[in-house]
């Protein structure tokens, strides 16, 4: 512990995607001494690759939208698993954080009148996705870290949080390493925000990034703050399948709010036959009245193509399973026949791109091969709606990391919103929080030095395993074993497939030096990989019901009893963990109202 | 090192699906090329193999990658000498049976292997004043015509490879100007806030003063190598530089504007 | 690596062009095409006959090099009479005008830069130079001038125009013997006319002249008339490299042609 580069702070955020830096620009604002640690370089975090838009209800192409609306989109969206006062706050607070970021030097496309245009996405009553063009989380992120920057905020890039450590059952900092030279580094801290993302990387067909490892869910657990709802994993169902090595890689949703529709290999429009009785009053049943709608919402009914994504990832799922789909597994997707090449260019231009580089297909000429990839993770750390914080004091979380707001599934562009919603609010109270606590909590250097000699394990083994084979293997196991169809049978071999990965694991050995060491920075990750892993078997074993983002083959009906109940994970001091269930917040009624109108 | 026999094609020699790859591996203290032969498959692109060359041969191997699809900017590197994505290079462009190189970005300090320093670009950024709006409408909106904010638009696709700054001669054949230029990607980003219809900073005398436009030579290297395909030179340099001309060089508008002060 | 630090430290790896494609081929074009063009407008400048064809071949075309000409010096082809002292070419009162436009124009400097400079010969090609500063002084500080230059040259493609207009004249000699002269069109004429044009369009695409009508201001919106003229501007803007080779191979032919038919080499034919 001699020579340890050490750093205090109030408050440290862990991520510097939407949620983090959001989170960070606030609790600084708040007069917080604040500094932001991150994965990657900044600006590179998974938020630059979100494409469609922010969900927020500004009523600048539908005066008819408002926070009442989307609140019911995001409970119907979430099949009413959510937490009702995270999706309260969410509709009503997202029109300030989208216009704050006009203020901050976003550009969002403009509507005639000059205002921010919004577009059409699935499971969004009106058009109410902010966007610029299809790159709307590189805007996003570019606003809040060129905020971060004019702030004069301290960062600390590729830089990766290993551990928490807490004093008192505070959180009294964290320890982490430089990617760059492997040296560890400690930060005390009065509050944590987490703000890590998702766990896409246990899947192998996946639309997420190396850094999508679960390390802000495993933190969590592992300090003994409680998770929810990890059983519910959202399956895009437009990646990309061909050529291989770019499977899983995301195409917008926007291509067919834009107009895109579905169709398998006997070139029928599919969709048609998979409307489910809760939308069916609101999805269109006829080809024609679907294509009325795009020029015409109000006597119209949706199409089903923009059905939630559970619905239409799991119809894919079955035309290929039927034996309807393309060579490669998918099925296709086609906006050619159906808009000008001039518009797809104008409304998609980094899809058309991507195509034709990555796949040499010309988008606005031939329909294209899609199919489900593992997107999203609703479930994650248990928190207060209002404040964000864990039930950890001084631990706190936002944005893909954090459960609740999403239910069991999430409607697009909700994400973006979230980020800036709950980001805002977690700086806020970390800050308060940070600001109200006395004397600093102590770092113990026992356990400092217990944790850094843990870590460098792997280098002092000669043979073990190879972490990029374990990777592998889990990922497959959670692929075949835990996919969007699930069943028991396959859940049990999952989680005895994880335990014997995670034996495995405490033996894995790599060559090199500390620098820059992408095999050592693996096997540290295999940690948080197999924590999450298991957590989602296990809850998806447990829940006896299909909803959202969890289809049991063997229950595939909702369950009454489910219906009120969130999965909670806790790991206690000894490390065991439980899971029990817990019944969901109950909506007041004056939100229950909102429900009883009739969905036109 | 290289196999002399270049003239048979690759399926003669090693099979239809290996390609040799010349990696640059070092750090801070210098390093070189290293041949790695490996196999790859129909579709994929340059970053695919080097993730295969890591997870088989070189656990090791620094590099730094996100995305995979073009978008976070992470990936670039030199490949056959010319800054690229590397998850936007697919492995069928090249000529079977040649070597292909691949090296870290020769203007930044070398952090490992792939991987270099770029915190120039993060230092150069903070010496930009940020958005200063002016107040918005009466009715508390912000009105401003698509027409209006599309150019800067345009520079706002930038995904920050940095491949841009990686390629200008101003920095890259002379370091002692990095001091003193802050490189295509921020020039253009002063462009963006100057032409942002309701941003009320100024910052071209900074731009011309602090941060070295006149140091840019207008060769378009920039431009050429810009993922995004943003007309760095032409829709942003340029521009700024006729608008130097117009504040230091013209003293008709010159004039006019001390009159304008005088009233 | 924190945001905190500076390192704006040299590149590790040695200079070293890496690249595997005919990289020299496009500064080594250039610099044979911007030499052949110097090497024949200055044969063309200090060849100071042929330049008009008039009477003699019953024509009335003066080559570009020497338009406008405004001392005695081109007999019938004269311009405007403005000087008679002058002892040189014409073309030398003339010529300094399109060549500051050229020398300074932000394509040609790219060009040159490039091919003759090597500064840098081609993208991530080491440059041979120790010390780089670009355009920040003098002489290369002149290069903020090109707006000038813009200003000066701006009447000559209209004189072009006008000078193809003449060109439109057709002379014959009549039974009598005495000079006719009727309307007509020669192939000459159209040559002319299309170099006027090809001028023009590259005077037009100029990056002066697009910030001039309306890329100076941050909200276009707000000058219809000026939005649309830059837009449009804009648009020859993108091709404005392709057009000042256009522009510039023109003139040098619409010369050759004009001499070749003064010469009487060839014999230019009439359409009406
Ligand atoms: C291709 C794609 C398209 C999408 N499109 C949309 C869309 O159109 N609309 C929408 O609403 N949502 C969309 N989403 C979802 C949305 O982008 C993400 O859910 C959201 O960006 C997550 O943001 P975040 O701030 O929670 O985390 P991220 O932006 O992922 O940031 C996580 C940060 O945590 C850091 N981190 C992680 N672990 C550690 C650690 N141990 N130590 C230090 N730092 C760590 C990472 O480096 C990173 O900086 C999309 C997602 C994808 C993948
Ligand atoms: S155009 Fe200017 S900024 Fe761009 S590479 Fe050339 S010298 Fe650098
Ligand atoms: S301008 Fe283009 S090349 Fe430069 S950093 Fe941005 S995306 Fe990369
Ligand atoms: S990995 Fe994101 S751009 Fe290549
Ligand atoms: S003539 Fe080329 S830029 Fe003006």
């Amino acid at each position: 512990m001699a020579d340890l580069e050490t750093h205090d702070f109030d408050v440290i955020v862990v991520g510097a995607g939407g949620a983090g830096l959001r989170a960070a620009i606030e609790a600084q604002a708040q007069g917080a001494r604040t500094a932001v640690i991150c994965k990657s370089l900044l600006g590179k975090a998974h938020t630059v690759m979100a494409e469609g838009g922010i969900a927020a209800s500004m009523g600048n192409v539908w005066s008819e939208d408002n926070w009442q609306v989307h609140f019911r989109d995001t409970m119907r969206g979430g099949k009413m698993l959510n937490n009702w006062r995270m999706a309260q706050l969410h509709a009503q607070e997202a029109p300030d954080r989208v216009l704050e970021l006009e203020e901050w030097g976003a550009l969002f496309d403009r509507t005639k009148e000059g205002l921010i245009s919004q577009r059409d996405f699935g499971g969004h009553r009106y058009a109410r996705l902010a966007h610029v063009g299809d790159r709307t989380g590189l805007e996003m992120i570019r606003t809040l870290q060129q905020r971060a920057v004019s702030q004069g905020m301290a960062v600390f890039m590729e830089c990766k949080v290993h551990k928490l450590i807490l004093d008192e059952g505070r959180v009294a900092g964290a320890l982490a390493y430089w990617r760059e030279t492997g040296r560890f580094v400690l930060f005390r801290a009065k509050a944590v925000i987490l703000a890590t993302g998702g766990i896409g990387k246990a899947w192998q067909v996946t639309s997420n990034s190396w850094e999508y490892t679960g390390d802000g869910h495993s933190l969590a657990l592992s300090t003994g703050a409680d998770l929810i709802d990890m059983e519910f994993v959202q399956f895009h169902p437009t990646g990309m399948v061909w050529p291989p090595s770019v499977r899983g890689i995301l195409v917008t949703e926007s291509v067919r709010g834009d107009g895109g529709v579905l169709r398998n290999t006997d070139g029928k429009r599919f969709m048609f036959d998979y409307i489910p009785e809760v939308f069916a009053a609101e999805t269109a049943d006829s080809e024609a009245e679907a294509d009325r709608w795009y020029e015409d919402h109000i006597n119209n009914r949706r199409p089903p193509e923009l059905l939630p994504r559970d619905e239409v990832a799991r119809a894919i799922n079955s035309e290929v399973k039927a034996g309807r789909g393309t060579e490669h597994g998918g099925v296709y997707l086609d906006i050619a026949s159906r808009r000008s090449a001039d518009f797809i260019r104008r409304r998609l231009p980094s899809m058309y791109h991507q195509f034709k580089e990555l796949a040499d297909v010309d988008i606005t000429a031939t329909p294209f091969e899609i199919g489900p990839t593992c997107h999203y993770v609703m479930g994650g750390v248990k928190v207060d709606a209002d404040t964000a914080q864990s039930t950890i004091p001084g631990l706190y979380a936002a944005g893909e990391v954090a459960g609740g707001m999403h239910g069991s599934n999430r409607l697009g562009g909700n994400s973006l919103g979230d980020l800036l919603v709950f980001g805002r609010r977690a700086g806020l109270a970390a800050a308060e929080y940070a600001q109200g606590l006395g004397a600093a909590p102590q770092v113990a250097d026992s356990e400092v030095d217990r944790l850094t000699a843990e870590a460098l394990d792997p280098f002092n083994r000669t043979t073990g395993e190879n972490p990029y084979s374990l990777q592998y293997e889990l990922q497959d196991t959670m692929h075949k074993l835990v996919g969007i169809i699930r069943v028991r049978s396959e859940l049990e071999e999952a989680i005895e497939k994880v335990g014997q990965l995670k034996e495995r694991a405490k033996n894995v050995a790599v060559e090199g030096h500390r620098q820059f060491n992408p095999g050592w920075h693996l096997a540290l990750d295999l940690e948080s990989l197999l924590t999450v892993s298991e957590a989602v078997a296990r809850c998806a074993l447990l829940r006896e019901e299909s909803r959202g983002g969890h289809t049991r083959d063997d229950f595939p009906s909702t369950s009454g009893y489910w219906s009120k109940i969130n999965n909670t994970i806790h790991r206690d001091s000894t490390g065991e963990t439980t899971i029990t269930q817990e019944p969901l917040p109950e909506m007041p009624d004056e939100l229950k109202a909102l429900f009883e109108e009739p969905a036109k | 090192m290289t196999d002399v026999s270049t003239d048979s094609p690759r399926s003669a020699s090693k099979g239809p699906d290996m390609v040799n790859m010349q990696v640059w591996r070092g750090d801070a203290s210098g390093g070189d090329f290293k041949l790695y032969e490996v196999e790859y498959r129909e579709g994929e692109v340059v970053l695919d193999v080097i993730h295969r060359i890591q997870a088989t041969q070189a656990n090791d191997l620094g590099v730094r990658w996100n995305c995979k699809a073009g978008k976070c900017g992470s990936c670039s590197a030199e490949i056959n000498g010319l800054p690229r994505l590397m998850c936007m290079t697919r492995m069928s462009t090249f000529e079977p049976g040649q070597d292909i190189t691949v090296a870290p970005m020769k203007t930044f300090p070398v952090m490992k292997d792939l991987v270099t320093d770029v915190s120039f670009n993060y230092e150069m950024a903070k010496r930009i004043p940020a958005f200063q709006p002016k107040p918005k409408d009466a009715d508390g909106k912000r009105r401003m015509a698509q027409r209006d904010v599309e150019r800067s638009q345009e520079f706002r696709k930038c995904i920050e490879c940095f491949m841009c700054q990686n390629v200008c001669h101003v920095i890259r054949d002379h370091d002692e100007n990095k001091v003193h230029f802050a490189g295509p990607r921020f020039l253009m980003r002063i462009a963006e806030l100057e032409m942002h219809p309701h941003d009320t900073g100024d910052r071209i005398p900074l731009a011309r003063e602090e941060l070295g436009l006149p140091y840019c030579n207008i060769t378009k290297c920039c431009t050429e190598v810009c993922p995004e395909h943003i007309h760095i030179t032409d829709n942003a340099l340029i521009p700024m530089k006729e608008r130097v001309v117009d504040r230091y060089f013209d003293p008709i508008t010159r004039l006019g504007r001390a009159i304008r002060r005088k009233r | 690596m924190a945001v905190t630090t500076v390192q704006a430290g040299r590149g590790t790896r040695p200079a070293q062009n890496l690249r595997v494609d005919r990289w020299w081929l496009q500064p080594a074009l250039t610099a044979a095409g911007l030499t052949a063009f110097v090497i024949y407008s200055t044969w063309s400048t200090f060849t100071p006959h042929d330049y008009f064809a008039g009477a003699t071949v019953g024509r009335d075309y003066l080559s570009p090099f020497f338009s406008p000409c405004i001392t005695n010096r081109c007999g019938a082809g004269t311009t405007w009479h403005l000087v008679n002292w002058w002892p040189f070419s014409a073309a030398i009162l003339m010529l300094p005008f399109p060549l500051m436009f050229r020398g300074t124009c932000y394509y040609y400097r790219k060009a040159y830069y490039r091919s003759f400079w090597f500064s840098p010969p081609a993208c991530a090609v080491p440059e041979p130079h120790g010390k780089y500063t670009g355009e920040s002084r003098f002489p290369l500080l002149v290069q903020n001038l090109h707006r000038y230059a813009l200003y000066l040259v701006i009447p000559f493609p209209i004189i072009l125009l006008w000078e193809a207009w003449k060109g439109t004249h057709m002379i014959t000699v009549s039974a009598a013997g005495s000079l006719v002269t009727s309307r007509g069109l020669g192939l000459g004429t159209l040559i002319l006319f299309v170099n006027a044009l090809l001028l023009l369009t590259y005077t037009l695409s100029c990056h002066s002249c697009r910030h001039l009508c309306g890329g100076h201001l941050n909200a276009l919106s707000k000058g219809p008339t000026r939005y649309w003229l830059w837009k449009r501007v804009s648009f020859l803007n993108e091709h404005h490299m392709g057009l000042a080779w256009v522009s510039l191979v023109a003139v040098g032919l619409t010369d050759v042609y004009v001499r070749l038919v003064a010469s009487g080499a060839i014999h230019d034919p009439r359409f009406f």
